[in-house]
């Protein structure tokens, strides 16, 4: 039995299988128990109450999902009522994603949902589909490192930054959050992305664009878990198109001290489960007495050329 | 800390909760065939924990990768029947996109995985004596196990079957069986339409005492029904469909909006649902 266990700062985890915000929900609670997750990640809400965006509000393309659910959500109160004390009951870190307008806004809100039994707060500055054709926060290093700054003096949870590939400043993000005084990063939120009908010529999302997810998208976010764990000293999750041991692995061993498990989860309820076993049978396999064995020992031959140069 | 909670042998169900309601199971195939040029009856052989069913209810279904369709997201399908004591559940489908299409190819011994039972079923409640069960198409599969609810519970519905033609028309005998009176109409003999149906319904709440409504599907029929029941004080229930991801109410990618509580809400087709009540759906 190897040691499954991972820090994130000042968190352990009894495993570093969890869940990606908007993919898990007390009614997974129905399908196997969710005690045995290393944390528990709810979906993004927003202070106010929002009705999220028009149907369809996801389609499918080949192995990967689009969506543009636009952040339905029942407020603060209700939140804090009646979710957070759901998860009271488990012997795992609650872990609750938040995402507001503004960087003030994000501070208040941080302050107000710093609440008994929350364990983390996961700050979602990368949600493509809010405003603003997808514009977000975590696409520049200055808003980044502004709403991190403005919570960090607003709360003494843990926070984690929930990172964007629509950047092409990937490691100046990090390190501004990193800088802001984040705890963790996680690498990372859906692509922005579209899908046309081109029988009928039509959008196939309600919103026209929306978050690429599923195994099209890991290739991307793998790449941004290495350059943000080598670019920074506090710990990266990493997050996107994970299904299997082997994406499980090839995260961990690319820097991630821990996982994000989404849309997998759509595709079949019981993948976390499958992978914490899988995990622990994976390292007795490779000789492992733990997860830090493995975390980081990615093989690279010479220096990693610079973005510049591949262009 | 212990990593043991977590670690459960090969053959154990996956991190089993006591309080499983939702299973994912791989359910081998009985017997996959046409019953008409469009529609198929896939029988799978099913445990136990699945089939604690309700009429009305759905499974999520893991369409296989076949060449030439490549299906990511699962596909709801309500149930056409489960039977515990043959430990079986069926489905009745039309081979539409690449999901069916996917499905289509499926042979008997193969495997299908499958999530379920999920969302909120049928309630036939005691008062409702004559429930009116109306569908067209595929939408007849939706509404057999609650006919064979309707024969168990004693109450003698009445079935109108629609289709575009008449061999096309399904599970008219399987309805009869239930012992509902089956009027069948159908696009090719001009009697389906709104105009034709309004009279024929209007008809029957009059001759059968007709004071329930059952539907699902249809939008048109939806409205219909429900303009009948306001001018009559008739309640019922639809069974609706719509995109959905995850099936079991993670996602919020399935909701429409729905009457209730003095205004318009969102509510999730696959948990709220997918069966509301008549009125409420907007």
């Amino acid at each position: 039995m190897a040691d499954l266990s991972t820090k994130i700062g000042a968190l352990t985890l009894k495993n570093p299988i969890m869940p990606a915000s908007g993919t898990f929900s007390e009614e997974l609670a129905e399908v196997f128990d969710l005690e045995c997750l290393g944390a528990h990640v709810t979906k993004t809400i927003t202070r106010g109450k929002r009705a999220g965006n028009p149907v369809p509000r996801v389609c499918e393309i080949n192995g990967a999902m689009l969506n543009s659910i636009g952040i339905p959500s029942k407020g603060a109160r209700a939140f804090i009522d009646n979710v957070v004390p759901f998860y009271a009951s488990y012997d795992v870190p609650l872990v609750i994603s938040i995402s507001a307008n503004t960087a003030d806004e994000f501070a208040r809100f941080a302050e107000e949902v710093s609440v008994r039994g929350v364990a983390a707060i996961e700050i979602n500055i990368s949600c493509p589909n809010i405003e603003d054709d997808g514009k977000a926060f975590a696409m520049r290093p200055g808003a980044t490192g502004d709403v991190i700054r403005k919570m960090r003096s607003a709360t003494p949870l843990p926070l984690w930054a929930k990172l964007s590939p629509n950047t092409g400043e990937v490691v100046e993000v990090a390190q501004a959050a990193e800088a802001a005084g984040a705890d963790a990063l996680v690498t990372a939120n859906t692509m922005l992305a579209m899908a046309i009908d081109s029988r009928t010529g039509r959008v196939r999302l309600g919103n026209i664009m929306g978050g690429l997810s599923g195994p099209a998208l890991k290739p991307i976010t793998l790449r941004m878990t290495y350059q943000c764990a080598r670019a920074v000293s506090i710990p990266v999750i990493g997050c996107g198109g994970i299904a299997t041991i082997d994406d499980v692995l090839e995260y961990l061993i690319a820097g991630a001290r821990a996982v994000q498990v989404g849309t997998a989860t759509f595709i079949s309820p019981t993948t976390m489960p499958r992978l914490i076993r899988d995990l622990d049978k994976a390292l007795e396999e490779r000789g492992l007495s733990s997860v830090d064995a493995l975390i980081g020992t990615v093989a690279v031959t010479g220096e990693a050329l610079t973005l510049a140069e591949y262009a | 800390m212990s990593a043991s909670l977590c670690v459960v042998p090969d053959s154990a169900p996956l991190g089993a909760s006591p309080h499983a309601s939702i299973h994912e199971v791989e359910c081998r195939i009985k017997s996959h065939e046409w019953v008409n040029g469009q529609y198929r009856l896939l029988v799978l052989a099913a445990p136990p924990s699945v089939l604690d069913c309700e009429p009305g209810q759905f499974f999520h279904l893991l369409c296989p990768q076949t060449d030439r369709f490549q299906p990511y997201l699962r596909r709801p399908m309500s149930i056409y029947s489960y039977d515990r004591s043959k430990s079986e559940l069926s489905f009745l489908y039309k081979v539409a996109g690449a999901g069916t299409g996917a499905m289509a190819e499926l042979r008997p011994g193969e495997f299908l995985n499958v999530v379920g039972p999920l969302g909120q079923g049928f309630e036939m409640r005691p008062e409702w004596r004559r429930p009116l069960l109306l569908a067209r198409g595929v939408g007849l599969a939706t509404l057999a196990p609650l006919a064979r609810e309707c024969a168990r519970l004693g109450k003698r519905p009445v079935a109108i079957c629609s289709a575009r033609s008449p061999e096309l028309l399904m599970s008219t005998d399987l309805f009869r069986s239930f012992g509902a009176e089956v009027i069948t109409v159908t696009d090719t003999e001009g009697n389906s339409g709104i105009e034709s149906l309004t009279p024929l319904v209007e008809g029957l709440v009059r001759s059968r005492g007709i004071d329930a409504f059952f539907t699902c599907g249809s939008s048109r029929l939806v409205r219909m029904l429900q303009e009948i029941g306001a001018r009559h004080g008739i309640g019922g229930q639809v069974a609706l469909e719509q995109h959905m991801a995850c099936g079991i109410g993670m996602c919020q990618a399935c909701v429409r909006p729905f009457q209730r509580d003095g205004g318009a809400v969102n509510l999730r087709v696959c948990r709220e649902g997918p069966v509301f009540g008549l009125q409420e759906v907007l």
